[in-house]
């Protein structure tokens, strides 16, 4: 017997919503927090009164007790919040499923806001002690998350044999497809492999268009039981497995330290999720992966088992994650092209994709692989419809 | 320049650092190295700890050289290597650090383009207390 009975398509996703993305908004992080929860609650035809469960993840600056008197929910029964930055957007929804599966909760709203585009960068606050040992990187220069991605990605490219090519591959594939989103901050940008190749280094092996962007939003989703979920005014997303991973010995960002730095928490993530679904990656029509820098999407790839160890950069080859391709990819153009919200634009898209209402719809796609941030211990969603 | 902010496991490796030795935290009953350094030994689950002096020697097994947006200090040397680099001793230890010309060279002192993984390393002890690492072969 495979999956945890009670879990497995017992709660949906019924309710999407989200603000503007641009570089600079003009309302505050807490009132962005309330519209995109506000229009997730419309869109799923629920009142606020009926929440009762929250689950954001860190760097959330609106909290529990102010979103709930702003926009009117009734008693809250469960609240969590998860750690570790881009790694925990899809362990909201995680989270909420368990409540809602076990009985501790019948209506959850996962969240998040965030003005990262006009606020200032984390890395440059040096008096904040990030939960990786800053001690053992900082002094030497590895001073931002793309530096120590970096490090990861120059020792990838070289045991595998990757190349530039294969993150323009991602790059590219995301930029595509916020070309064919109006509400990217990409949109009317289009990306060639000259710009690419001819950009400038942020970090070396990584360059200007290897980095996500930096975006003010909020997005919110809404999560229901099986049986109030078919009431609803969308058809349901249902969320058929869900998981954290946070593998043995692991380190965060600067995961240097243990046997074998190339394999990270998706992998742990992945054993969990598939063993506790009826699908396999075969199975997987369209993905929305993590892609704060590029180099993250072949390492998540190989942990998702989309291909082998090693092979991630092959993978993008042949236009593989564009739309007709083997795993059309981050379809409203990710965090690289459309924006950067700590990865919770992957789930509102994966809903979209699930309802057939993308902006870049894969024709018939039944299944949608959601994943966190690889490279801090994260979280990933199976959803189909 | 950013100085380690340290904590009590940590602070051992970095007084031995300023004495021109570089060590590493190792279980004082089942003799596995460990890094960083931690309370417990996460093979035997001891409790007891030493500190085992290594050669210094190692290779590179990673580096990204990093360019502005950054820190002052860092950014007027940019651009400038950041490596990791495996301990000939204990392979599974790797540090993060610079390769620079020779004890107290700047940032910036060894083009990056001189850098390869695989490449071997010795470690110098710097005025300021960080070891950093010098090429074999230049």
């Amino acid at each position: 017997m495979s999956g945890v009975p009670g879990f497995k398509d017992a709660t949906a996703i019924v309710g999407i919503g989200q603000t503007p993305f641009a570089r600079r908004l003009g309302e505050d992080e807490r009132t962005l927090a309330c519209r995109a929860v506000v229009a997730a609650l419309d869109d799923a035809g629920i009142t606020p009164g009926e929440v009762d469960a929250l689950a954001s993840y860190t760097m959330e600056e609106t909290d529990e007790v102010e979103l709930a008197k702003a926009v009117g929910f009734g008693d809250l029964t469960f609240f969590s919040k998860v750690g570790y930055g881009g790694g925990g957007s899809c362990a909201t929804v995680g989270h909420l499923a368990t409540a809602i599966a076990a009985g501790q909760a019948s209506v959850g709203v996962a969240w998040r806001s965030r003005k990262r585009g006009s606020g200032p960068r984390p890395w440059r606050d040096t008096t904040a002690q990030l939960p990786t040992p800053a001690q053992w990187t900082r002094p030497y220069g590895l001073l931002r998350p793309v530096d120590e991605i970096a490090m990861l990605a120059r020792r990838y490219l070289h045991e595998y044999g990757g190349t530039r090519d294969h993150l323009f591959n991602v790059a590219l594939a995301c930029r595509n497809r916020a070309n064919q989103n109006p509400d990217a901050v990409m949109y009317d940008r289009p990306l060639t492999r000259e710009m690419y190749m001819t950009s400038r280094w942020i970090s070396e092996p990584l360059c200007l268009f290897d980095n996500c962007l930096e975006t003010d939003g909020a997005l919110a989703c809404v999560i229901v039981g099986r049986e109030r979920a078919r009431d609803c005014r969308r058809p349901p997303v249902w969320v058929h497995s869900a998981a954290q991973g946070l593998p043995a010995q692991h380190h965060g960002m600067v995961n240097y330290w243990n046997d074998d730095p190339l394999t990270g928490p998706a992998w742990a993530a992945a054993r969990h999720l598939w063993k506790h679904a009826d699908l396999t990656p075969q199975d997987v029509d369209v993905a929305q992966i993590y892609d704060a820098f590029t180099a993250l999407v072949p390492l998540s790839l190989e942990g998702y088992g989309f291909c082998g160890r090693g092979e991630g950069g092959a993978f993008t080859e042949g236009g593989a994650l564009e739309i007709g391709g083997r795993l059309p990819l981050n379809t409203g153009g990710g965090g690289l092209s459309e924006a950067y919200v700590h990865g919770f634009n992957l789930i509102n898209e994966g809903v979209r994709q699930l309802r057939g209402t993308s902006t870049a719809q894969v024709p018939g796609a039944a299944t949608c692989l959601v994943t966190a941030g690889e490279g801090v211990p994260t979280s990933a969603l199976l959803l189909r419809s | 320049m950013l100085s380690p902010v340290t904590d009590a496991d940590g602070a051992p490796f970095w007084e031995y650092a300023a004495r021109g030795e570089l060590r590493v935290q190792c279980c004082a009953d089942c003799g596995e190295a460990r890094f960083p350094p931690r309370p417990c030994c996460p093979h035997c689950q001891s409790f007891a700890s030493t500190w085992r002096r290594t050669s210094g020697a190692g290779r590179v097994w990673s580096y990204v050289v990093p360019h502005p947006p950054l820190l002052p200090g860092y950014a007027e040397r940019a651009p400038y290597n950041v490596v990791v680099v495996e301990l000939a001793d204990h392979p599974r230890v790797r540090l993060v650090g610079n390769v620079v010309t020779g004890p107290d060279a700047a940032l910036d002192s060894v083009p990056p383009d001189r850098i390869r993984i695989g490449a071997r390393v010795q470690a110098v002890f710097c005025s300021d207390g960080l070891p950093r690492w010098t090429l074999e072969r230049p």
